[in-house]
């Protein structure tokens, strides 16, 4: 009996592999070979998909991108007739998988994504079991040693959150994660959901023990139906077998677990508007103090973090703080899921520890670009992220050391581009999409990306160049301060940003021309 | 004739109480009728709100908030392309473009055909762009020619 696996990952399946899938079945019936194919989550080498994997003595054999055209050839091969097509050998030693460093995502591609047994068997669980032999406090302490920060893109220390709802006053408590995974760029949450449901589910619920916190919300964007639809099935596989309910695995403590959905709003990616949104209203943005971990949810104490972070939860819980810790630098501890996409000719997922550099990203795993022309530039931490270019390259991707070069970590998305991109109109989309996704709420944010669209517009064409550009800067200045919140605050990121490197893209084309 | 379905198919205040009629659960009641429906109608802002107790400026101010609730119909073929900057890098500004041009409308719009092209911003896909969602099915590495076949093959 053959096993193959092919992944049912959104993105595989947005370049055929539900087609592979088929074919290979059609083929394999016309062969009268017996194959058990099984769908797998993406092993995030998305350069490769749709990949397909065959089980071995020695190991897993990947062949890829193998498209359903090519099916047929690589079940022949397996009947013994003829080479497969895109052998690429052992996946595990294919080296842009082999030298990352999988913490959060090791199960990615291996598993079954809904089949708690698969989960099981990797590792799955382990964390939650020590959890439920810990006191609250315990567990926080855990947390807080890991050094974990907010993989959402604040990169506030976890463990003093957790301690922050622990220390609440006992009620009704919440967790919330945010999986309003909105930033161009990025797609390690929807992996997640799609690829390892149990391991965000296990998060949480070691997060409601830790806090004290029985119910829990997942907010995960419309624009992710397959991972809506993921989640929805892993809780209801962990509560058959008892692991979701009012009583964990006879431990007497209780968590439910419920999946909302957003409906197109980017500025729901911000914790209130989020939390606003959850109470069926518009995604407006709050004001703080008062935090959610005091006051969130419906008034009440709300733990909230983001996908990443959830899922970091259970290694840590599993094989200890320390464990965690001493991957990374400074104070920039554990792994990051990167995410390299856009003009890239590698992209997809790498996770490793903090310190690497952005060449080592683009250049080593990304392998340049995807056309092949020159990189120009590239935008870190999604649409509210500074642009750098090649002279930045060797920045070490650790939270402080963006923050000091003006850029920043984000949620770890990394986009290229290359010599074709008019940083002219990058900074005015920068505009126009804060325009489209503001809350509306402050003057700052609501008007203020409206004009810097409208002033980089009479830039563009030429109009007043220099002072319109005086205004731009000092449009980003109140911006930034005066906005309520990242949306208004960090827009002018990426157009000062953008101004700062590549001036030349902003003056008249007469000025350009005559240089 | 575009293929348009005109009338509110849905039953509002029934979705409503399938959500146990927590005006906490507006967004899920307001997804589930944008899915069995495609839009949302006038007179069911009104039902929503008498259902649940709100008022109807607070269910209008939800509806209109968020991008996902259609006032009206779409198409018979309804396309949701990203603009993100990923997308962008890799030409989907061109692809877009392109497609309205060729359908005569502008982004938003919906043509003769029955085609309806909205512009969206992520849809999680940024390592293989341009990518969009053609009748709900996600697509990658689109080009040109591609979304043709694709726009004409779902037509058919």
């Amino acid at each position: 009996m053959i096993t193959l696996y092919v992944p049912c990952d959104s993105a595989a399946c947005s370049v055929g592999a539900d087609e592979t899938a088929a074919a290979i079945e059609a083929a394999a019936a016309a062969e009268g070979l017996e194959v058990r194919l099984l769908r797998n989550g993406s092993r995030g080498a998305f350069w490769l998909e749709p990949l397909v994997e065959m089980e071995s003595a020695e190991g897993r054999l990947g062949f890829g991108p193998l498209s359903a055209a090519e099916a047929p050839a690589l079940v022949a091969a397996l009947a013994g007739r003829g080479q497969p097509p895109r052998a690429l050998g052992l996946v595990e030693e294919i080296p842009w998988l082999k030298a990352q460093e999988r913490l959060t995502f090791r199960r990615m591609g291996v598993i079954r994504p809904t089949v708690l047994e698969d989960y099981e068997a990797n590792e799955g669980l382990a964390g939650l079991r020590r959890a439920l032999a810990l006191t609250p406090a315990e567990i926080c302490s855990e947390v807080l040693e890991s050094g974990l920060r907010g993989r959402g893109g604040a990169g506030f220390p976890a463990g003093i959150k957790w301690k922050t709802v622990l220390d609440q006053p006992p009620g009704q408590k919440y967790i919330a994660c945010n999986a309003d995974e909105g930033d161009s760029g990025t797609f390690a949450d929807r992996m997640v959901m799609e690829g390892d449901p149990f391991l965000l589910i296990e998060g949480m619920i070691i997060a409601g023990l830790a806090t004290g916190a029985d119910h829990g919300f997942v907010y995960i964007r419309s624009e992710y139906p397959q991972a809506i639809r993921t989640m929805s099935e892993a809780i209801a596989v962990l509560e058959a077998a008892g692991w979701l309910g009012p009583d964990i695995a006879g431990s007497g403590r209780g968590f439910t677990l419920e999946v909302r959905r957003g409906a197109g709003a980017y500025i729901c990616g911000e914790e209130s508007a989020m939390l606003n949104s959850i109470e069926g209203k518009r995604g407006t943005v709050r004001v703080k103090p008062p935090i959610p971990a005091i006051a969130g949810l419906f008034g009440r104490p709300t733990l909230i973090n983001n996908v990443l972070t959830l899922a970091a939860v259970p290694t840590i819980l599993a094989r200890g703080a320390a464990f965690y810790r001493d991957f990374g630098q400074g104070r920039s501890r554990g792994t990051q899921a990167f995410q390299l996409a856009g003009n890239v000719a590698r992209g997809g997922l790498v996770e490793t520890a903090f310190g690497v550099s952005l060449r080592e990203l683009i250049e080593d795993f990304g392998g340049g670009t995807a056309t092949g022309r020159p990189f120009r530039a590239a935008q870190l931490g999604g649409p509210l992220g500074a642009y750098v270019d090649a002279a930045m390259l060797d920045l070490a991707m650790d939270y402080e050391v963006l923050a000091e070069a003006g850029a920043m970590l984000g949620h770890g998305g990394i986009t290229v581009f290359d010599e074709s991109v008019d940083m002219a109109e990058m900074a005015r989309f920068a505009f126009e999409f804060c325009e489209i996704e503001s809350c509306g709420k402050c003057t700052p944010c609501r008007l203020g990306a409206l004009r810097g669209k409208e002033t980089l517009e009479k830039v563009i064409a030429g109009r007043e160049v220099a002072a319109n550009l005086a205004l731009v800067e000092d449009l980003g200045e109140l911006m930034r301060d005066g906005s309520l919140c990242a949306m208004g605050g960090l827009t002018p990121m990426p157009v000062l940003s953008a101004l700062r490197l590549f001036p030349q893209d902003f003056m008249p084309s007469t000025q350009a021309a005559a240089e | 004739m575009p293929d348009r379905q005109d009338r509110a198919t849905a039953d509002a205040p029934t979705v409503c109480r399938l959500h146990g009629s927590d005006p906490a659960r507006l967004l899920e009641i307001l997804q589930d009728l944008q899915q069995a429906q495609g839009w949302i109608a006038e007179p069911q802002i009104q039902e929503i709100a008498s259902t649940l107790n709100l008022s109807r400026a607070e269910v209008h101010g939800v509806v209109s908030f968020y991008h996902d609730f259609r006032r009206s119909p779409a198409g018979r073929l309804l396309i949701k392309a990203c603009r993100g900057e990923a997308c962008q890098s890799m030409g989907a500004g061109d692809l877009i473009e392109g497609l309205c041009r060729k359908q005569g409308i502008a982004p938003g719009g919906t043509s003769e055909a029955g085609v309806t092209v909205e512009e969206v911003y992520c849809l999680g896909n940024c390592a293989l762009a341009p990518a969009a969602q053609v009748q709900g099915r996600l697509y990658g590495r689109l080009d040109a020619g591609r979304l043709e076949s694709l726009v004409e093959s779902s037509l058919a």
